[in-house]
């Protein structure tokens, strides 16, 4: 699963961008993923400008 | 939201794309309402902010806003690898904008067309009639609602959601995603006519470093890394490590971050009473990564379509289709070819680079033109030649 660590993120949605599951819900000030829908694939993790996205098992 | 929740248009995104599509529909007498995540238009800016003179000009013939502006730009420096620097000869001229106003001066004006502007409203999904979109739903103010429009245009950037809620695929390829950082920094010695590029495959893998002045003693200090050449450091890290080697100890007056599709456009940007444009229709240059211009284009072009189809009463699906082709006869058709050789360039090593910049250090100066350059980059490639020559720079007409 994929976690935001939402002290470093900036809500810029590159992430969404990239995400083919179409899973992120992007706000001024927050962002949220559907684990239901998220397959883990580590996009939204590799794109980020400043590491605010962590895979973890779970 | 109180009053109409009915619209013909509703334009979502308040950066260029969505103003200019906004505008133009609204000077067409058709009602529209402009909604835009953020509390407010223009902020945050997350742009190096390069246009070219002539799009501007193009757009602002009359009413250009001095303020619009942060530095001119006349001269470009590019710096190899290994440090060399050549100064292309160009004769495109260009400027820094200052998007904060710019952005907020582009709404007012689609506002004083007779567009509706909210700002701090979130939109969360799309409704359907019949398969058609038929309008959104939206959080505003902390509460669900629900309006409906006739044509739904997506300007909703780079994350650009709303395209894939109607069934059209807008998600980008890592690779074709750049992820950049950037900082303004103050008290710096930049010469504020010249915009400086940085080309490194080992510091900036896919894609480059930039230096652009931002008036008085500022400038823009940023890099874009392409989405799939990451390797496990950050561009923020990266970033850090160019300062300290180009700019120590410059104080850091703001910083932005986001990402830029340097990509083909999706497959389509139009479906059954909706429109893309901007970031969420990929209407970049793909090798500069310049989408100021192109997202204008793209929104005039989206706000145009749009009318016509509400004041004909016809906002089928195949009658929408034909802003695909107006895109395409004045840009797509270029930019599938920028495409090409955007993965052309990502190509040459870092050895290339070097070699390329000090053969052309060795020519006289006046034959020191863009197309040389890229002559001497891409001997091994030669159809590509006049073409990268033509377009490799954020100046370049379309984007």
């Amino acid at each position: 699963m994929i976690q935001v660590d939402n002290d470093r993120c900036d809500f810029c949605g590159t992430c969404v961008g990239v995400c083919p599951e179409n899973c992120m819900n992007l706000g001024a000030a927050y962002l949220e993923i559907e684990e239901d829908i998220c397959t883990s694939c580590s996009y939204c993790v590799l794109i980020c400008p400043v590491k605010a996205l962590e895979i973890y098992e779970g | 939201m109180r009053g109409n929740q009915k619209y013909d248009i509703i334009v979502v995104g308040g950066g260029p794309a969505g103003s200019l599509a906004a505008h133009t529909a609204a000077e067409a007498g058709i009602s529209v309402l402009l909604l835009e995540k953020d509390p407010e238009i223009g902020c945050p800016v997350r742009c190096a902010e390069a246009i070219g003179e002539d799009v501007l000009q193009e757009f602002f013939p009359q009413d250009f806003g001095q303020h619009w502006i942060s530095a001119s730009i006349k001269r470009f420096k590019f710096v190899a690898p290994d440090g060399t620097e050549i100064y292309p000869r160009v004769d495109i001229r260009g400027y820094v904008l200052d998007r904060k106003h710019f952005d907020a001066d582009l709404a007012a004006r689609a506002a004083k067309s007779g567009a509706a502007i909210k700002t701090g409203a979130n939109v969360t999904g799309l409704l359907f009639d019949g398969g058609k979109v038929s309008g959104v739903k939206c959080q505003i103010d902390g509460s669900e609602t629900e309006i409906k429009g006739q044509v739904i245009i997506a300007a909703d950037g780079v994350e650009s959601r709303l395209g894939r809620w109607a069934g059209i695929s807008t998600s980008v390829a890592l690779r074709d995603m750049e992820s950049c950082y950037q900082v303004t920094l103050g008290n710096l010695p930049v010469e504020q006519d010249m915009c400086v590029f940085y080309f490194s495959q080992t510091d900036f893998p896919g894609g480059y470093a930039w230096i652009f002045p931002k008036g008085e003693d500022r400038a823009h200090v940023g890099l874009g890394i392409a989405g799939n050449q990451i390797h496990g450091i950050s561009p923020e890290e990266r970033l850090n490590k160019f300062i300290e080697r180009y700019l120590p100890g410059a104080p850091c007056l703001s910083v932005s971050i986001g990402g830029v599709p340097c990509a083909n456009r999706p497959s389509r940007i139009s479906g059954a009473g909706i429109l893309l444009a901007g970031d969420a229709a990929c209407q970049t240059n793909p090798i500069s990564g310049g989408g100021i211009a192109g997202a204008m284009v793209g929104g005039r072009m989206a706000g145009q379509v749009a009318a016509e189809a509400v004041l004909k009463g016809n906002v089928s699906e195949k009658f929408l289709n034909r802003y695909e082709k107006m895109w395409d006869n004045r840009v797509g058709r270029n930019q599938r070819l920028y495409y090409k050789i955007k993965l052309a360039i990502q190509k040459l090593s870092d050895q290339d680079l070097n070699e390329t910049a000090r053969a052309i250090q060795r020519l006289p100066q006046k034959q020191q033109t863009l197309i040389k350059i890229f002559q001497t980059a891409l001997k091994y490639k030669p159809a590509l030649v006049l073409e990268v020559a033509k377009l490799f720079s954020p100046f370049s007409r379309e984007a």
